[in-house]
């Protein structure tokens, strides 16, 4: 007669129990309403729209202006930690992000996306904060490697960020400790997925064309 | 200058018992001492290089301040303890005997928050100015968010 071992009935996890995910719900910072849509150039799309044929000017520049922003993203330089060598070679020859049109830019006045790429110190968070406030909108962030994403292996040291997203709003993580450039262009090309959806015009035209 | 001259002159010259572990002398002083023994380890053991200084959180038991000098020629090492009482801060300075402590002191007052006496300027060394607390302490709250970045 075979014994079986009995089986161990384990619960499954509950997200909502992990007080690390707590803490995320807590003190995330999330991209701010006025950020998703002007109310100004909304209220000139909704003129438009009502204009007979508008409703095809409003999509279509809407397109061909998140067709521009997703194929000419220029990320800033901006490297913290191991992370940015990584991000390096994602910029150098041989994986080469200039194909998709970023093009790493020295000065935060002419960027459009921040990699956060590496461990963000408490001491470092007010200047991070301050790039981010001096690049343009639209603007993304994408948050590259474990520290970055949530502490990493420093989370429950005194002196680290407990994720980049408690200080600016994080677009796209990209896991990995650190990530290959391989990830991180992958990450990159969800980010332009996301941009290419982008609204600046307002939600109207999108949503009426679905009726 | 071999260590067992070295732990000799020591034992001479202040009444205690220095541990000889190869090269290493390790010597445990009293904080009232503390600056007549680094002379005398410049000044007559030839100890000139200040290797490093820092400091153990023993909880109940107090702080344990401790500095590593070498004299380098005889590649002797000597290794020097001080414990201060339970709940005291204040050790003397080191600055005076080797220029080279006045960072380590400094971080050493950063991490620790141990008040080196003498000390030509004690600020923080690394964590920013506005600061709470010492984070190598055993009783730093390390996981406890501060806003607006902790």
């Amino acid at each position: 007669m075979e014994v079986k071992p009995p089986v161990p009935q384990i619960p499954p996890p509950v997200w909502s129990d992990f007080k690390d995910l707590q803490e995320w719900e807590k003190y995330h910072q999330e991209r701010a309403d006025a950020d998703k849509t002007s109310a100004a150039l909304a209220s000139i799309a909704d003129a438009v729209h009502h204009l007979p044929g508008g409703w095809i000017l409003v999509t279509s520049t809407e397109k061909i202006f998140n067709w521009a922003r997703s194929s000419s993203i220029w990320p800033v330089t901006f490297g913290l930690a191991c992370c940015a060598i990584e991000m390096m070679a994602t910029f150098a020859s041989r994986f080469d992000v200039e194909r998709f049109g970023m093009v790493p830019w020295a000065s935060p006045r002419h960027s459009d996306l921040m990699i956060v790429s590496g461990t963000v110190t408490i001491k470092m968070a007010p200047m991070l904060r301050r790039i981010y406030d001096q690049m343009p909108d639209p603007k993304w962030v994408v948050s590259m490697g474990s520290c970055a994403n949530s502490g990493g292996p420093f989370r429950h040291g005194y002196h680290v960020v407990k994720g980049v997203d408690r200080v600016v709003p994080v677009d796209v993580y990209v896991p990995g400790c650190p990530p290959t450039p391989d990830s991180l262009m992958y990450g990159l090309l969800k980010l332009q997925e996301k941009v290419a959806e982008f609204q600046r015009t307002g939600t109207r035209a999108t949503a009426e064309i679905t009726e | 200058m071999t260590p067992a001259d070295a732990a000799t002159r020591i034992r001479d010259r202040f009444g205690i018992e220095p541990v000889v572990d190869g090269s290493t002398v390790t010597a445990v002083v009293p904080p009232e001492r503390w600056q007549e023994v680094g002379r005398v380890a410049r000044e007559e053991l030839g100890c000139l290089y200040f290797n490093w200084l820092s400091a153990v959180d023993w909880k109940a038991d107090g702080l344990e301040v401790l500095c590593r000098v070498e004299n380098l020629d005889a590649g002797l090492v000597l290794v020097l303890r001080t414990r201060l009482a339970p709940g005291a801060e204040r050790c003397p300075t080191l600055t005076g005997v080797w220029r080279g402590a006045d960072w380590m002191e400094r971080e050493c007052y950063d991490m620790f928050g141990v008040v080196f006496e003498g000390h030509p300027d004690l600020r923080r060394m690394l964590l920013p100015e506005d600061w709470e607390g010492h984070p190598l302490r055993k009783d730093y709250a390390v996981d406890t968010p501060h806003l607006p970045y902790r």
